[in-house]
């Protein structure tokens, strides 16, 4: 065999599902010179590939993973690997037969067939199933399992084919050269190789490979059980390998397929066991392969007991024996996504790690897409390996969300659930206040953010009779009346919102400007002291972020955006800075903490504590400046996501403290009350229609469909322009709506609250789609305590868009009917803006 | 009829043999653990000897309490009971082995459930002593045939047959009597998962292993270094079959 | 005296027992002691000249009636007998017999009965510095692991010998053997495990230990089905088929077919193995072939580090492409 070539454009590392997928695509898209490398024999090299279970159920809650597994699945077919066999998970509990209602709305929400099923016509499919331990079942008869080892390798010989791949088996990486921060060159132990770009796809091995480059890859190995029982004597005489549904015993953790004679278990169940990356033996001193490690029998004993009462002819068969058994390894994140991208670290440093076989050939195409600069078939972002925050990084939260996660592989998993482990990380100055106020803190990229006050609880009294009351437990889980009383006392009196999470940074230089203009959709080109809200764009027109940018300077502006995506977005701007002058691109987010001051009495308020003047002619809508706020100096911008009088106010991160209680104190005789998230991103911006980046303002939409276009586009180029002048030149093929929900019908105790993701339907009943396809579904939904009604935000397609139209949304099994309250952009409450813009 | 097997602990090695840094044992930080392939026939034997003779079955170990594994795996493919002479980390040779054994047979005599039948496996993989089955049989004053292939009991009488190059030897005693098996007796069963669960309720009794002094003393375990060669590699698939063919003619080994 | 137990067919002493005898002169040169031999039953008159030809002093042939058929503690109380067991003047100092069947089963019977302890196994015996114990080298795993050991033995040290682990040589300078033959006297205990019958083989055909050549199948075979491509290579060569343990486990083959350490070794002049990843308990089995050939998809498999030649590949497209060739050859 001949050793590895003196460079290449692509090289690859790891020959498991996504490294052969990943060498496809890049040849298909016209990479001319990629390198295969893997340290294992090819066809298995030994990675989780070679024994995984290779059973793909369509469907998830998120709609990534659904959308990577729908075109993996349509890969996977067009290779002739396919075969359909269906799979059913099964209810033991109430509560999950709950959440197969839930689920069964979001499928038909993202057109993914699926059934609901009686314990009778689980059995009629899966007969040697004891129906008698279930409620029901959740079946998706697309299910079906992929012969993935064939799959990698078809498309390795099609990359070889197009003459644009060379593979290296049985070659180990010996060290990934790095120089003034980008890749240079792969070192194997056949040979050097200057190289493009390297993409790391090797599973378990991942953080260690991208160690030797200095960059860090946030998944840890673990295991996962699993048997094989046979030979089973209902499967001798079925043809193939697999003639009856895949059953996920979901209650327990488990699942069972047949796999030819035998009948496969396996269990996420166990203890997690996480193992480090330098713990996987090596090839020759594995007795089966690296990553099918030896069985701990006692880890598996209760997973066997409930296998056993599930299927107890079939499993009970003394002749039928274990003959198969390990703890398998897989690749777990902290939150549960793969990771995909360039590492924040090194450039040129690609991965695709943590993919389970149900995304592996669609995660690479998006990869290989990403890399070569060609529109992603599927907005991936959430699967950005640059999405971690440096403690998301660290071995201790890695492992410690990790095991966390993993017994909820199966688990019913509510939508607002927190973390209960590493928690605390990044706490605002002003957190020790908000423990004494009682905050109950959600978390979102390692920040504590107050949800609501438990100090609010008199208000429930105060706003009696106003306030909604959540008699379903999930409804009312990650929740509390309290967030609609808080909304109440903001839009009668003052609220202050700690927004110290915000992601700031700054973007200065003499290419500021120029680098602004590039990727935004507004105007950047305005006077100092303004206040610029923006999408950006995708190239396809879709939405690629939504913040606010200040013009402090005639070469500086500061940007601020939410927590989740502040990273994401910094890397944007980055990517498009150059090419032009010098721009700098500052990270301000642990230099300055926000307080959100809103409601009629904020500017009473402020005044109270300023000298400068804060008086409707003395400060604009959409300025910004710095005051004097008792003895602090603060940036004070007069913008406002809940649709109230006020503003955010910006100090140094050490005098947050102080900022807050100046507030509080002075806010007192005003009524002035701390207001939680629950608010700010919920019920105050639906009242508003105000739409939020990553629900409804997503890759898949445009500016005109989510009406968010303006009545004139700038003449600057930016990114994304192109599409969206097509996209104005057409009707949109959807348009965003509120509507409220109609209860009237419905007792209050019986009444269930759409959370996201329920599917809408017509009239009829039947899903509606538009003219591109997509399915209506609640992109958002929350309470609108002060127009006194429940709110949802959904595209529909252009006929329905219209103010009155009635529609249904299916929620937990329950159908509700559902009415536009504005089509398009708008406001149920002050439609007019005047409390803005007062 | 009342059956005895005792087996030993071994790691289950690949491809490669590593050694701890102080080269006095096997490092087992990737490996799984068995019992030695032989003895695997004797439990197999066992079970299929009281399923068709009725009576009950004893497997025992002296080792580690680690070893446990092995006795409930045991136990998940029909056996009995267990019992864990536990000797803590120690190494011990084939003559302490066999004291401990005698003395739990002993136990078991006074209990009335002496065993009609002891089964061994012909040597443990690893240490290969090839005599623990002889010198329980010499303490207890029994019989014993090793290196058995094939067996058969009736009537308290033991038929054992083995090997001898291409024949085969036929040996018969009465019971009670000591056997060691080879791996080919029988092949053995997997558990089912019935019989898994069931192990983890049978009974296991513990006792401890005795002071035991070893005259032969390890002091050092070494991997033999064999040349790696370095394979001349023919060709790829089945081009290389023209090769291959050569080369078959050059070693002289094509009879026309 | 150092006393080597000869295993013989009546004809000549077997490979095995020769090894072990050559490693009982280097003990016996080592201590200062002769070197004598003992055999059981049949005609050891005859075995004389070879055992001259390896230094042995002194032959003791023992018999006893009913030694027609083989008993092994009737054997071992003849090396006992032989040894000097009570002790004193002439009493062997070492005991070594080779460590097969017989020699491992009748040495055991030894040690248990004259209460020492029996080392199996050898392949390096010298006596420690002060002449008390012994240093020695002995296999574990089969032969995967050697093991460094000294043993203290109050009593006659005994040792089996590891077959092909020490070359048989013969001695220096020829030396007339002295026959002595002694009668043992045995107890019925004695000759209670005793062949009562002997079975022809029932198999026909090449047997795997006399094989020139053998194709070896493993796991990568895939299924009983698999083997037939091996079967038609073997017929051709005319050698036999052997298989790893993973094979017999699947039940796929019978164990009588299995290479290994628990299964049979095999010396051919070419191991070809098919599918088979190289686990150790494998490679015992076949160390003693003279060339090793390698069908595999992995170029690192831990057989590659031990093979002569190779061929990458899956071997059900490999075997059937060489059985073509091999066909045009002899159709030559």
């Amino acid at each position: 065999m001949a050793g590895a070539p003196d460079r290449a454009d692509v090289v690859i590392i790891g020959a498991g599902i996504v490294g052969n997928s990943l060498a496809y695509h890049l040849a298909r898209l016209g990479v001319p010179r990629i390198v295969l490398v893997d340290k294992g024999p090819l066809p298995n090299p030994g990675g989780s590939t070679g024994h995984a279970s290779n059973f793909i159920f369509p469907f998830e809650h998120s709609k990534m993973m659904t959308e990577l597994t729908t075109e993996s699945t349509a890969q996977y077919k067009a290779l002739g690997v396919f075969t359909e066999s269906g799979g059913i998970e099964v209810a033991r509990t109430e509560a999950r037969m709950q959440e197969f209602r839930r689920k069964l709305s979001a499928a038909k929400a993202w057109d993914q067939e699926a059934e609901l099923l009686t314990p009778a016509e689980v059995k009629k499919l899966v007969p040697f199933i004891e129906e008698g331990l279930l409620l029901g079942g959740l079946h998706f008869p697309r299910v079906g399992v992929v012969d993935s080892l064939r799959a990698g390798t078809i498309m390795r010989e099609r990359a070889q084919e197009l003459g644009a791949l060379q593979v290296l088996g049985n070659t180990e990486i010996l060290g990934i050269d790095v120089e003034g921060g980008r890749v240079r060159a792969v070192r194997t132990s056949e040979g050097d190789i200057v190289a493009g770009q390297v993409a790391i796809c090797c599973g378990v091995w991942s953080p260690r490979i991208a160690r030797m480059a200095g960059a860090t890859i946030p998944l840890t190995p673990a295991v996962h059980q699993m048997v094989s029982v046979g030979p089973i004597a209902l499967f001798a005489d079925s043809p193939g390998e697999i003639s009856y549904p895949i059953v996920r015993d979901v209650d327990t953790g488990m699942y069972e397929r047949q796999h030819g004679g035998d009948m496969e278990v396996g269990s996420y169940a166990h203890r997690p066991i996480l193992v480090e990356p330098d713990e996987i033996p090596s090839i020759e001193a594995s007795a089966l392969s690296p990553t099918e490690l030896p069985f701990t029998a006692d880890d598996f004993d209760p997973q066997m007991e409930s296998a056993l009462e599930l299927m107890p002819d079939l499993l009970g068969d003394e002749r039928a024996g274990i003959r198969y058994a390990i703890n398998g390894l897989i690749s777990l994140t902290p939150d549960g996504h793969p990771v995909f991208g360039e590492t924040s670290e090194v450039r040129g440093l690609w991965t695709a790690a943590a993919i389970w076989i149900k995304e592996g050939p669609g995660s690479a195409r998006v990869v290989a897409e990403w890399m070569t600069g060609t529109q992603p078939c599927l907005d991936a972002h959430e699967a950005d390996v640059a999405r971690f925050w440096p403690h998301q990084r660290t071995r201790a939260h890695v492992r410690a969300r990790a095991a966390e996660a993993f017994n909820k592989t199966y688990g019913i998993v509510h939508p607002a659930e927190q973390y209960l482990d590493s928690r605390g990380v990044r706490r605002s100055p002003i957190y020790a206040r908000e423990v004494e106020l009682g905050a109950s803190f959600f978390e979102t990229a390692g920040w504590e953010r107050p949800n609501w006050y438990e100090s609010n609880a008199p208000l429930l009294d105060e706003y009696a009779g106003r306030v909604t009351q959540r008699a379903a437990e999930w409804d009312a889980r990650w929740w509390s009346p309290i967030i609609e009383a808080e909304h109440l006392a903001m839009r009668d009196r003052v609220g202050l919102v700690d927004l110290s999470a915000f992601a700031v940074f700054d973007v200065s230089g003499p290419g500021a400007l120029d680098c602004l203009q590039r990727v935004a959709v507004a105007q950047m080109d305005v006077p100092v002291g303004r206040v610029v809200y923006t999408p950006f764009l995708t190239p396809d027109g879709g939405f690629r972020a939504d913040l606010t940018i200040m013009r402090l300077g005639p070469s500086r502006f500061r940007v601020v955006t939410g927590a989740a995506h502040g990273l994401a977005d910094r890397q944007w701007i980055v990517d498009h800075a150059g090419g032009g002058e010098a721009v700098e691109v500052t990270d301000q987010t642990s230099a300055w903490c926000t307080v959100g001051v809103w409601g009629p009495r904020s500017r009473e308020l402020v005044a109270g504590c300023s000298p400068d003047d804060v008086s409707a002619a003395g400060f604009a809508y959409g300025t910004c400046r710095n005051i004097e706020l008792g003895g602090l100096q603060v940036l004070a911008s007069r913008i406002s996501y809940v649709g109230e009088l006020g503003w955010e106010l910006y100090a140094p991160m050490e005098q947050g403290g102080e900022l807050f209680d100046l507030l509080l104190e002075a806010g007192q005789p005003l009524g002035a009350v701390p207001v939680g998230l629950g608010v700010y991103l919920s019920t105050a911006r639906l009242e508003k229609g105000y739409r939020a980046y990553g629900s409804e303002l997503t890759p898949d939409y445009g500016l005109v469909e989510a009406g968010l276009h303006r009545r004139m586009v700038k003449k600057q180029e930016f990114t994304g322009k192109r599409a969206h002048l097509a996209e104005r030149a057409r009707t949109p093929a959807a348009v965003l709506c509120t509507l409220t929900v109609d209860y009237s019908a419905v007792a209050p105790d019986d009444r269930r609250y759409p959370l996201g993701g329920e599917v809408i339907l017509g009239e009829g009943g039947e899903p509606i789609a538009d003219a591109r396809g997509r399915r209506s579904y609640v992109t958002s939904a929350g309470a609108g305590p002060s127009v006194g009604e429940y709110l949802l935000l959904a595209y529909v397609p252009p006929e329905l868009a219209i103010a009155g139209q009635r529609l249904q949304v299916e929620c937990m099994g329950e159908r509700y009917p559902v009415a536009v309250a504005v089509a398009g952009n708008g406001a149920v409450f002050d439609p007019a803006n005047e409390r803005l813009r007062s | 009829m009342e059956i005895l097997v005792c087996i030993k602990r071994v790691p289950f090695v690949g491809g490669t043999v590593v050694l701890t840094d102080d080269h006095r044992q096997v490092d087992t930080k990737f490996l799984g653990f068995t019992m030695s392939p032989h003895e695997e026939c004797a439990v197999e034997e066992a079970v299929r000897l009281v399923e068709a003779h009725g009576g009950s079955s004893t497997v025992l170990t002296v080792g580690a309490p680690e070893a446990e594994e092995q006795l409930r795996y045991a136990m998940s493919l029909g056996m009995d009971r267990a019992v864990l002479v536990d000797a803590g980390a120690r190494e011990l040779g084939p003559r302490s082995v066999a004291a401990e054994i005698v003395g739990a047979v002993e136990t078991m005599r006074s209990a009335g459930a002496g065993p009609d039948l002891l089964l061994l496996g012909n040597e443990a993989a690893d240490t290969g002593d090839f005599q623990v089955g002889i010198l329980v049989a010499e303490a207890l004053g029994l019989p014993c045939i090793t290196g058995v292939k094939e067996l058969e009991v009736a009537g308290g009488e033991l038929r054992a047959t083995r090997e001898r190059g291409r024949a085969r030897e036929v040996f018969a005693v009465s019971l009670p009597a000591v056997c060691t098996v080879k791996e080919g007796l029988n092949l053995p069963r997997y558990p089912s998962l019935p019989g898994r669960l069931r192990a983890k309720s049978k009974p296991l009794a513990t006792s401890e292993a005795g002071e035991r002094v070893e005259q032969l003393r390890m002091q050092s375990l070494v991997v033999p270094r064999e040349e790696r060669r370095q394979a001349e590699v023919l060709g790829h698939g089945a081009d290389a079959a023209g090769r291959v063919v050569e080369v078959l003619v050059e070693l002289g080994v094509v009879k026309r | 005296m150092i006393l080597a137990l000869i295993e013989h067919d009546a004809v000549a002493p077997s490979g095995t027992s020769l090894e072990a005898l050559t490693l009982a002169r280097q003990i016996a040169a080592a201590t200062g002691e002769p070197l004598h031999a003992l055999a059981v039953a049949g005609d050891a008159g005859k075995l004389g000249p070879s055992l001259g030809d390896h230094g042995v002093e002194v032959l003791h042939a023992a018999s006893f009636v009913g030694d027609d058929a083989y008993a092994p503690r009737a054997w071992a109380r003849a090396v006992l007998a032989g040894a000097g067991a009570g002790g004193g003047q002439g009493a062997a100092r070492a005991v070594v017999a080779p460590a097969s069947d017989r020699g491992n089963e009748v040495m055991a019977y030894v040690g248990a009965i004259a209460g020492l302890p029996m080392v199996a196994n050898c392949v390096e015996v010298a006596p420690d510095a002060d002449g008390s114990g012994w240093r020695l080298r002995r296999l574990r795993w089969g032969g995967s692991i050697v093991e460094e050991a000294v043993l203290e033995a109050d009593g006659p040290g005994l040792f089996t010998v590891a077959p092909d682990s020490v070359a048989a040589e013969a001695a220096g300078a020829p030396v007339a053997t002295e026959l002595r033959a002694f009668e043992v006297a045995l107890e019925e205990r004695d000759l209670q495990v005793r062949v009562n019958e002997v079975l022809e083989p029932a198999t026909q055909g090449v047997s795997l230990t006399d094989a020139r050549v053998v194709i070896g199948g493993g796991r990568g075979v895939g299924g009983e089905d698999g083997f037939a491509v091996l079967e038609e290579l073997a017929e051709l060569l005319g050698g036999a088929v052997g298989v790893s343990r993973a094979v017999t486990s699947l039940g796929w083959r019978s164990h009588q077919d299995q290479v290994g350490q628990t299964g049979c070794r095999i010396a051919p002049e070419l191991y070809i193995a098919c599918g088979i990843s190289g686990a150790i308990q494998h490679m015992v089995g076949c160390k003693g072939a003279r060339n090793l050939l390698a069908i595999n998809t992995d170029a690192d498999a831990p057989i590659m580090s031990k093979a002569d030649y190779a061929v990458i590949g899956d071997l059900h497209a490999v075997l059937p492409a060489i059985v073509a060739e091999l066909r045009k050859e002899l159709a030559r």
